[in-house]
């Protein structure tokens, strides 16, 4: 069951298209990955599903029903550039802003106390929001962002700013919420961390989806008959042996030890490799290459690019 | 609770919470009074003693007549001599009269000094010297100066109202004027000193970027009136504030002083009556006195006669109206602008309108019934303020509720048009923008 459903999302300004027709899918219980380049309108989706202004056409379901202003207090939304009022005080900041999202004082109050003990912060209820570091500032952040037990979470970069173990903190938390039932959208540079979270993924470049799917299956789609193989021998006699059944990429020798990429051409498969180069090299080992997400991302965003040069071109 | 009363609450308690409003609102009242005291002070306190060697060629002055702080010496010696010497001597300024100076204009006086003595010591020596040159004149073609002093007589005009029904009765046209032009004063004081402090809170919440947490969980133009309202309860807040304390101050005043100026007044009386029956030379001074005591208890009595609390109505009315319509406007600026720095020029729009209203009041407290008045009074941009100047001295009923038509009409132009550059403005960042651009946005769909 799809958690949120965005539907041919168009919005346009005066001088741009920030979306031209996106529709994704995210799963419910699930971590999605919203990627793509600075400026590919990912901040403008993400402004859409959290209604802080429409779209121009098309239309966003959460739950199967239309998205209304009664869905406010089933969505937390911790944005990229943020920040809090300054001289108010932590916790009468974090009261006012779960109440904002429905909360009653009571309930509210009872979550910050949760809140503030997991996160070791029962000292600073008092406190002006400019006496914290920016970690702890961060952590705040979190805290009203989660506290009203959204069903959907959006996050846009939640680690930019994080020591690494603050960002650790905040990583097990979203596994944590994740677990138990909240779908969370991630918006994020960092391939790294989508790899390691993220179950879906939507690539958005210029305006347009040009990616969706399972992380696992994207990666896999995008394999490029491409293996590591460490074997022992001589490298003469490995690439002889290979012929035109495969081309080498990379070669790190140690002695007689040697650690090559190859990207098999013309339908060879693995097998008939190692039947090839048995007889000259002693095969240590041989796994598959499945692209990072780095890879595919900075791929798929250069192939746009290049369709878009040449439709100048022939303009 | 509906979440903009949530917005309205916070907007309220943060501010009334803070020590500058806390300080600003118990001693706003002593602060002017005592603002008021100063200045008389620093009129009286601040002046050098002058010494003033005179030096008359004419020898038709004689010795000028000493103050507290100026005195004149008639030293022996010719001007030359005395300006040669004069860094010997403690003398201040030199006095030169030319010994024609009765006969032409033309022959100017002369003062030398060390340091310049300032306007009021030129002013008092000119004073001096034409009142001592007028009599002068008066002697050489034979009048009596005291011929002339008598037949000058102040004119006291007591003005009188006639109601439609019931007897004349006396009528200050000096307070209503003095406090129609305060009570316009200080709704544009209000109006620009709140508006400006929405208009630095939005900022804030757009550079601090909590504005796009908070938007997500309400809608722009209810964080936006949520603290338009906030900011315009704390003005009433502190009006509230300063009206008690006032009436607290100045009851405390009128029973003491008012109490002695009457037990005063009453023996000045019996004197005065006394004098008047024994038909002798009545002491002058007493009776100047008496006036003056007179004259206090009129104006007291007078400004109990105003109607206060119509006043006080319509500056509240007139008030939240005018806040409202501004301060939309404000926040709109607040929202479209990255920095302080960057304010200026949105800034001036605003400020034009409200300071025309301001400059209006001092034509019309002269002139109420003219025209500058009446559509000064009925456009919202500067009705909140000719309105409240005028209003002391009797403006028709219909006038006033047609003004607070016009203005509601106006606020809620400029709250809408507000709303819709605001909710785009607070999302903008990192470009400056232009006056075009802002107009589009009002077009802008959500």
């Amino acid at each position: 069951m799809n958690l949120l459903s965005v539907q041919n999302v168009t919005k346009r300004y005066a001088n741009h298209v920030a979306l031209n027709g996106v529709s994704i899918e995210v799963p419910e219980r699930s971590i999605f990955g919203l990627l793509g380049p600075n400026g590919a309108g990912k901040t403008s989706l993400i402004r859409i599903i959290n209604q802080i202004t429409g779209p121009d056409e098309g239309q966003i379901l959460l739950n199967g029903k239309l998205l209304s202003s009664n869905d406010i207090p089933h969505i937390g939304y911790l944005p990229e550039e943020r920040g809090l009022y300054k001289k108010m005080k932590v916790g009468e900041q974090a009261l006012y802003l779960a109440r904002l999202k429905g909360m009653t004082r009571a309930d509210a109050m009872k979550e910050l106390k949760i809140w503030f003990e997991k996160f070791e912060m029962a000292g600073w209820w008092g406190k002006k929001i400019e006496e914290l570091s920016k970690g702890m500032q961060q952590k705040v952040q979190f805290i009203v962002t989660v506290i009203h037990k959204p069903s959907l979470l959006i996050l846009d970069e939640p680690f930019s700013g994080f020591d690494p173990i603050n960002a650790q903190l905040i990583r097990n938390e979203i596994l944590e919420l994740r677990k138990n039932g909240t779908t969370v959208i991630f918006s994020t540079h960092n391939m790294g961390s989508v790899e390691e979270l993220c179950d879906h993924i939507a690539l958005i470049n210029k305006s347009k989806k040009i990616l969706d799917g399972s992380v696992k299956e994207i990666r896999t789609a995008h394999r490029s008959s491409t293996y590591d193989i460490n074997f022992k021998g001589s490298i003469m006699g490995f690439t002889n042996a290979m012929w035109t059944g495969g081309e080498l990429l990379s070669k790190h020798s140690e002695g007689d030890v040697h650690d090559v990429r190859v990207k098999l051409l013309g339908g060879t498969k693995p097998n008939d490799l190692l039947k090839a180069v048995m007889p000259v090299a002693e095969i240590n080992s041989l796994h598959e290459v499945i692209p990072s997400m780095n890879d595919i991302f900075i791929q798929k965003v250069n192939e746009e690019q290049v369709v878009g040069t040449q439709s100048n071109y022939t303009e | 609770m509906n979440k903009i009363f949530l917005i309205i609450w916070r907007e309220y308690f943060e501010r009334i919470r803070k020590k500058s409003f806390i300080v600003m609102s118990l001693l706003g009242p002593v602060l002017i009074a005592g603002g008021f005291a100063l200045m008389i002070w620093l009129a009286h306190a601040d002046k050098t003693e002058q010494k003033i060697a005179e030096v008359d060629a004419s020898m038709a002055f004689g010795k000028l007549p000493d103050t507290d702080f100026i005195r004149f010496y008639y030293p022996e010696g010719n001007k030359d001599q005395l300006v040669a010497d004069f860094y010997k001597t403690d003398y201040t300024c030199i006095l030169y009269i030319p010994y024609n100076i009765a006969q032409s204009s033309k022959s100017p006086a002369e003062l030398y000094f060390k340091k310049p003595p300032g306007f009021a010591v030129n002013q008092y020596i000119r004073n001096c010297m034409e009142d001592k040159l007028y009599e002068l004149k008066l002697l050489t073609n034979n009048i009596n100066p005291a011929v002339i002093k008598n037949a000058r007589q102040t004119i006291i005009l007591n003005n009188m109202k006639i109601p439609e029904s019931g007897r004349p009765t006396p009528y200050d046209t000096d307070l209503p004027i003095w406090i129609g032009f305060v009570s316009g004063v200080l709704i544009f004081v209000f109006m620009t000193v709140y508006g400006a402090q929405v208009m630095r809170s939005v900022m804030e919440e757009k550079t601090t970027r909590i504005v796009e947490v908070i938007i997500s969980s309400v809608k722009p133009f209810q964080l936006m009136m949520g603290k338009i309202i906030g900011v315009a309860l704390v003005g009433i807040t502190q009006f509230l504030i300063w009206t008690v304390l006032s009436l607290v101050l100045t009851s405390v005043v009128s029973n003491t002083i008012l109490g002695d100026l009457t037990s005063n007044s009453q023996k000045m009386k019996e004197q005065a009556e006394v004098v008047h029956k024994q038909g002798s030379n009545a002491n002058f001074k007493d009776l100047q006195k008496i006036d003056a005591t007179k004259d206090a208890m009129q104006m007291l009595g007078d400004i109990k006669k105003v109607d206060f609390t119509a006043i006080i109505i319509c500056f509240f009315l007139y008030f939240i109206g005018g806040y409202l319509f501004y301060s939309a406007l404000f926040a709109a600026m607040g929202s479209a602008v990255d920095s302080e720095a960057d304010t200026q020029q949105f800034m001036l729009p605003i400020m034009l309108p409200l300071t025309i209203g301001y400059v209006m009041t001092v034509n019309v407290i002269q002139n109420p019934d003219g025209n500058i008045a009446f559509w000064g009074s009925m456009i919202p941009f500067t009705s909140p303020i000719v309105m409240m100047a005028r209003l002391p001295q009797e403006v028709p009923v219909w006038q006033i509720l047609l003004s607070l038509w016009v203005l509601v009409g106006g606020l809620i132009l400029t709250v809408w048009v507000a709303g819709r550059i605001y909710r785009t403005g607070i999302l903008m960042h990192g470009k400056k923008v232009t006056w075009r651009e802002i107009i589009k946005w009002v077009s802008y769909k959500a």
